[in-house]
C-alpha cells in the first residue's frame, strides 16, 4: 500500500480536476473498485454483474454496459472497452454528481448535457446517433423484464407510443412519406426540458472515510 | 314554529333564480333561526349554549286519560326528532347558502367562498341576536371531533406524496422552527405590550401571553386550503404552505398544554422545559405512528375485501377516524396520526379495492370536507357575533401587527437557513407568497375556546376573531391579485408524457443500480427494497407485481382517447392523432410493413389496452388539488368513456375503408345496449354483433380481445387476473348514438359539460 501511495495521490489530482470529486470521494471510491475488482488493476464485467444487490435490477445489463462504454470517458471514442481500470469507473461515476451551489449557469447547462448524453448512450446502443424503435422497444422490454409475464406486445405499444410522441412533437407535420429515423439527441434533450435532470440524476457520494465504519457490503 | 319551515320549501321550489333564491334564502333563514331558536335552547349539549326557554308543542299524546279523546289523525310531536333535525337543518342551510354563491357569478370570482360563508355566519348570528335568543356557539367539541377530521382527512388521504417528501426538511422546519419562533416572538412581544401603561393589560401575565401566542401563532389548514385551492399556485408553494399547517399541530398542541398547565402553576423550572421539549417528540412521533399502525391495519384488512366490496369505503374511514380519536386520547397529534395513516393506507388500499370503491372514497371525503368547511366558516361567523366579546384597541391591532411582522422576520429567517440544504432554492417571491399565506383559522378560534373562563379569554377571542378575520379577508382576497402581479409560477397543467414516465422508472432502477455499485446504501436503494418486500404483503397477489410504467401507459392512453374526444384538435394529441403515425417511424428495409394496416395495428393495440385497461392502478398520478370541484378524471367518469366509444366508432368506420386485414369487421358499429346499474356491477351488452366478441359478462370471464391481433383470451400470466377482476367491475360500453338517455342518466351523477363536436377531427386522422 506504501508504494502506490504517492502514486495514487498524483493520480487522485488529475482525476479531481477531471471529475471534480473531492479527494476524499475518491478514496473512497478507489476503495470500493479494488473491493470489487478483487484487488485486480482492472474492473471486468463479471465484476459488476457479480453484486448482489444489482440481481433484480430490471437494467442491469444497460448499467454494466455503461460502464465499459467508450463514449462515456469523454475522449471521442466509440467502441466498448474489455475492462476497465479506476480513472474509467472514476468517470462514469462522474456523470452522477449533483451540482454544486457555486456553479455558473453555463456549468450547470453543462452538466446536464452530459448527464443526457449518458442516459442517450444507455440507449443507443449501436451507437449511430439515434435511438431507433428497435432499440426503444428493448429499453422499455428490459424495463419492464423484471415484473412477471409481460407480453411482449404491451411493451411494443409503449415504445411504440413513445417514439410516437417522440416525433409528433419534435417534427409536427411528417407527411405520410415521410420517415423519422430515430430520436436524436436534440430529440432526446427536448424529451427533458420540464425535467431538472441536474438534481434529479444524482447519487450521494460519501464524503468521509467510512472505512473504520464499513457497512460490509460485500461482493461474494 | 317549526311546522313552518315543513311548507315553506315547497313552495319555494319553483324557480330558483337569483334575488327570489336569496329572498327565498333569507325568509328560510329567518324562519329556521327562530324554529331552531326553539331547537338549540332545548339541546345543550352539542352546541353548547347555556339556560333554555320554552320548549316546543307539548305532545299530544300525553295529554290526560281522563276523559276518551278521539284517536289523533293528525299530531305533533318536535322533541322526538328535534336533534337530527336542527343539525339537519344547518348543514342543509350551509350548503344552500353555498349553493347560492355559485349561482351568482361575479361574486364567486371575486370574493373568496370562506369570507363569503363567514359574511353569512355573521347575518345569520346578527339576526338571532336581534330575535335575542342565544345561537349556537363553535363548540370546541363539535369542531375537533367532527369538522376537523373529514377535511384533514381528505388532504391527508389526497396528498401529493412526491413533492411532500421531496421537501419533507424544508416543511418540517418551517412547522417546527418557524411556529415556535412565532409563538416565542408574539407572546414575548405581547407581553412587553401589555406592559405598557395606559393600555389597561398589566393583568395579563408572562405566560398567558405566552398560551395567547402559541394560540395564534399556528397556520390553519383549513383556511389555507379554502384559499389556495382558488389560486391554483404551483406545487412547491402548496405543499410548503400546506405542509406546514398539517405538520405545525403537534407544536400547538404540545406548546398549548405546556403553556395551560403552566399559567395554572404560575412558573416554569428548567425541568419542565426539558418535558415540554421530550414531549414533542412524543406527540408528533407518537401521532405518527398510531396513524401508521391503523394504516397498515387498513391495508392489511383490504387485502380481504374482494367478496365484500361495498364496505371498502367504510373500512378506509372509520381506520382513519378511530386513528385520529385514538391519538385524540392520549393527546398525542391527531392531525399528524390521520395524516400518517391516509398516506400509509392509500397506496395498498388503492391496489385492492375495486374501482366503485374508490371513486366512493373520493366523493365521500371532498363531500364531508366540503361541508366541514362550509359549516366552518358559517359558525365561525356566528359565534364572532353572538361571543362575549372584549375589545381592547391596543391588544387587538397590536396583535395582527406582530402576527404579521413576525411571520415575514420567519419566514425569511429560516428560507436564508434552509437554503443552504436545499438545491433547488426559494426565491424571494416564493418567500413572500408563503409568508403571505400564513393564514390562520378555526382550530386558533377553537382552542381559544377551550381556555379556562377568566377575564383575558374574552380579550383573547377577540384578538384571536380579528386575526382570522384579517388573513382570511385581507390576505385571502388580495392574495390572488398578488399571485397575478407577482407572476408567480402557477401549476401548470401536467401533460405527462410517456416518455418522461419511462425515463422517471429509468432512472429509478439506474440510481438505484449506481448506488449498489457504489456500494452505499442510499434511500433508493432502501425505497426499492422496501417497495419489494412491503408490497407483498399489502397487496392482493398479482397486483404487486405489476409495473407502474403499464399502469401509467394505459391510464395515459385513456386520458389521451378523452382528450381526443373532447378537444376536437390534432395538435395536441402525439400517440393516436398525430401526423407522425407509426408507419413513420417503422425499420427501413421492411417497407411492406407500411401499409396502412400498421396504424390500425398500433391503434387497435392502444384501444385494446384502454378496453383492458384495470383502472384502478391508474389513479397514482392523478393529483387533484381542487377539492371541491373533483377534476373530471377520465376513470371515474363514465359519459366521457361513452362518447370515447362513440369516437371510436367513428375511428373505426374510416379505417375500415383502408383495411384489408381478414378481420371480420363491420362498416359500423352495431347498436349495442349499455345497462348501466350503479348498485350492481354487470354492465352488459349485445356482442353478437361485436367484430370482436367483446363481451363484459357478469361473471369473472375474461373479455376477447381484438382478434385483430389475435390475442388469445387465456393469458396464462398475471395479467389475466387484473383482467378478470376488472371486468367485473369494468363499465363495458359501446359507441351508440342512441345513448342520451343513458348519458343523461349518467350526467345526473357526473357533472360534465357536454359532448364536442367531433366532425373536424375527420380529416387530421390517418393522414
Amino acid at each position: 500500500m506504501g508504494a502506490s501511495q504517492t502514486h495514487s495521490a498524483y493520480k487522485y489530482q488529475d482525476l479531481m480536476t477531471k471529475t471534480g470529486f473531492s479527494l476524499e470521494q475518491i478514496k473512497n471510491l478507489h476503495y470500493r473498485f479494488r473491493q470489487l475488482s478483487e484487488n485486480n488493476e482492472t474492473l471486468s464485467r463479471e465484476n459488476l454483474e457479480n453484486i448482489k444487490d444489482l440481481a433484480d435490477n430490471p437494467i442491469k445489463k444497460q448499467i454494466v454496459e455503461a460502464f465499459f462504454d467508450k463514449r462515456n470517458q469523454h475522449q471521442n471514442e466509440m467502441g466498448s472497452f474489455e475492462e476497465i481500470g479506476f480513472e474509467q469507473f472514476v468517470m462514469v461515476m462522474s456523470h452522477f454528481r449533483p451540482p454544486t451551489p457555486k456553479m455558473t449557469e453555463e456549468e450547470k447547462l453543462a452538466m446536464r448535457k452530459d448527464k443526457l448524453h449518458f442516459l442517450f448512450n444507455m440507449h443507443d446502443s449501436d451507437n449511430d446517433g439515434k435511438i431507433t424503435l428497435e432499440e426503444y422497444r428493448k429499453v422499455v422490454e428490459e424495463l419492464l423484464s423484471m415484473s412477471g409475464d409481460i407480453e411482449k406486445d404491451t411493451a411494443r405499444g409503449i415504445a411504440d407510443a413513445a417514439m410516437l410522441e417522440v416525433a409528433s412533437t419534435n417534427v409536427p407535420n411528417m407527411g405520410p412519406d415521410d420517415y423519422y429515423e430515430g430520436i436524436t439527441f436534440e430529440h432526446f434533450e427536448q424529451m427533458f426540458k420540464e425535467v431538472e435532470m441536474e438534481s434529479r440524476m444524482h447519487v450521494r457520494f460519501l464524503d468521509v472515510d467510512t472505512r473504520t465504519i464499513h457497512c460490509g457490503s460485500s461482493t461474494s | 314554529m317549526a311546522h313552518l319551515l315543513i311548507l315553506w320549501p315547497m313552495s319555494g321550489s319553483i324557480s330558483l333564480s337569483g334575488p327570489r333564491l336569496t329572498g327565498f334564502l333569507c325568509v328560510l333563514l329567518v324562519v329556521s333561526a327562530h324554529a331552531s331558536r326553539d331547537a338549540v335552547s332545548g339541546n345543550n349539549e352539542t352546541w353548547g349554549s347555556p339556560a333554555r326557554a320554552t320548549q316546543g308543542d307539548p305532545h299530544h299524546q300525553n295529554s290526560s286519560t281522563t276523559h276518551r279523546k278521539a284517536f289523533p289523525v293528525l299530531s305533533f310531536n318536535y322533541d322526538h326528532v328535534k336533534t337530527p333535525f336542527e343539525i339537519s337543518l344547518w348543514i342543509l342551510l350551509a350548503l344552500l347558502m353555498k349553493l347560492g354563491f355559485h349561482i351568482i357569478p361575479r361574486v364567486s370570482s371575486i370574493v373568496l367562498e370562506s369570507c363569503l360563508l363567514i359574511v353569512v355566519g355573521l347575518l345569520i348570528g346578527g339576526i338571532i341576536k336581534a330575535i335575542k335568543q342565544t345561537a349556537p356557539v363553535l363548540d370546541s367539541k363539535l369542531f375537533f371531533l367532527y369538522l376537523l377530521p373529514p377535511i384533514i382527512l381528505d388532504a391527508g388521504y389526497f396528498l401529493p406524496i412526491r413533492p411532500f417528501t421531496e421537501n419533507m426538511g424544508t416543511i418540517l422546519v418551517f412547522a417546527v422552527v418557524g411556529t415556535l419562533w412565532n409563538a416565542a416572538f408574539i407572546g414575548g412581544m405581547m407581553y412587553g405590550v401589555c406592559q405598557i401603561e395606559g393600555a389597561q393589560l398589566g393583568h395579563v401575565d408572562l405566560l398567558s401571553c405566552l398560551l395567547f401566542g402559541a394560540i395564534i401563532s399556528a397556520v390553519d389548514p383549513v383556511a389555507v386550503l379554502a384559499v389556495f385551492e382558488e389560486i391554483h399556485i404551483n406545487e412547491l408553494l402548496y405543499i410548503l404552505v400546506f405542509g406546514e399547517s398539517l405538520l405545525n399541530d403537534a407544536v400547538t398542541v404540545v406548546l398549548y398544554h405546556l403553556f395551560e398547565e403552566f399559567s395554572h402553576a404560575g412558573i416554569v423550572t428548567v425541568g419542565d422545559a426539558f418535558l415540554g421539549v421530550v414531549c414533542f417528540f412524543v406527540v408528533s412521533l407518537g401521532g405518527v405512528m398510531v396513524g401508521t399502525i391503523y394504516g397498515i391495519l387498513g391495508a392489511f384488512t383490504s387485502r380481504f375485501t374482494s367478496h365484500t366490496r361495498v364496505i371498502e369505503p367504510l373500512f378506509v374511514f372509520l381506520y382513519s377516524y378511530m386513528a385520529y380519536l385514538s391519538a385524540e386520547v392520549f393527546h398525542l397529534s391527531g392531525i399528524m396520526s390521520l395524516i400518517a395513516c391516509g398516506v400509509t393506507m392509500r397506496p395498498y388500499v388503492e391496489a385492492n379495492i375495486s374501482h366503485k370503491s374508490y371513486t366512493t372514497i373520493k366523493y365521500f371525503l371532498k363531500m364531508w370536507s366540503s361541508v366541514s368547511e362550509t359549516l366552518i366558516f358559517i359558525f365561525l361567523g356566528v359565534s364572532t357575533v353572538a361571543g362575549p366579546h372584549a375589545w381592547n384597541w391596543t391588544f387587538v391591532i397590536f396583535t395582527v401587527i406582530l402576527c404579521l411582522v413576525s411571520r415575514v422576520l420567519g419566514v425569511m429567517g429560516l428560507t436564508y437557513i434552509i437554503n443552504k440544504f436545499r438545491i433547488v432554492k426559494l426565491t424571494k417571491k416564493d418567500q413572500f407568497i408563503v409568508a403571505y399565506g400564513g393564514l390562520r383559522g378555526a382550530i386558533a378560534f377553537s382552542l381559544g375556546f377551550l381556555l379556562t373562563n377568566n377575564e383575558m379569554k374574552n380579550m383573547f377571542l377577540t384578538a384571536i376573531i380579528t386575526v382570522i378575520f384579517f388573513t382570511v379577508f385581507v390576505q385571502g382576497m388580495t392574495i390572488r391579485p398578488l399571485v397575478e402581479l407577482l407572476a408567480v409560477k402557477k401549476k401548470e397543467e401536467s401533460k405527462t408524457s410517456i416518455n418522461e414516465e419511462i425515463h422517471t422508472q429509468f432512472l429509478d432502477h439506474l440510481l438505484t443500480g449506481i448506488e449498489d455499485i457504489c456500494g452505499h446504501y442510499g434511500h433508493h436503494h432502501w425505497k426499492d427494497k422496501y417497495d419489494a418486500y412491503v408490497k407483498r404483503w399489502l397487496i392482493v397477489g398479482e397486483r404487486s407485481t405489476e409495473p407502474q410504467l403499464i399502469s401509467f401507459y394505459n391510464k395515459m392512453e385513456m386520458k389521451q382517447a378523452m382528450m381526443l374526444v373532447e378537444s376536437g384538435s390534432a395538435a395536441k394529441l402525439p400517440t393516436l392523432m398525430s401526423a407522425a403515425t407509426l408507419q413513420n417511424i417503422q425499420q427501413k428495409g421492411v417497407p411492406s410493413r407500411r401499409a396502412i394496416p400498421s396504424i390500425s395495428k398500433s391503434r387497435e393495440e392502444e384501444i385494446r389496452k384502454i378496453l383492458r385497461a384495470n383502472l384502478q392502478k391508474t389513479r397514482q398520478k392523478l393529483y387533484s388539488y381542487r377539492r371541491h370541484d373533483l377534476v373530471m378524471d377520465p376513470f371515474e367518469d363514465n359519459v366521457s368513456e361513452i362518447r370515447f366509444r362513440r369516437q371510436r366508432a367513428e375511428m373505426e368506420k374510416r379505417m375500415s375503408h383502408y383495411l384489408t386485414v381478414p378481420a371480420n369487421r363491420q362498416e359500423t358499429p352495431s347498436v349495442r345496449k349499455v345497462c348501466f346499474e350503479p348498485e350492481n356491477k354487470v354492465y352488459t351488452y349485445d356482442d353478437s354483433e361485436s367484430p370482436r366478441g367483446r363481451a363484459a359478462q357478469p361473471s369473472p370471464r375474461l373479455p376477447d380481445a381484438i382478434s385483430l391481433l389475435s390475442k388469445s383470451p387465456q393469458r396464462p400470466n398475471q395479467t389475466s387476473a387484473l383482467r378478470a377482476k376488472g371486468s367485473t367491475e369494468l363499465r363495458a360500453k359501446a359507441p351508440d348514438e342512441q345513448e342520451e338517455q343513458d348519458q343523461v342518466k349518467l350526467s345526473r351523477c357526473f357533472s360534465d359539460p357536454g359532448p364536442n363536436e367531433e366532425e373536424e377531427e375527420d380529416g387530421s386522422f390517418l393522414s
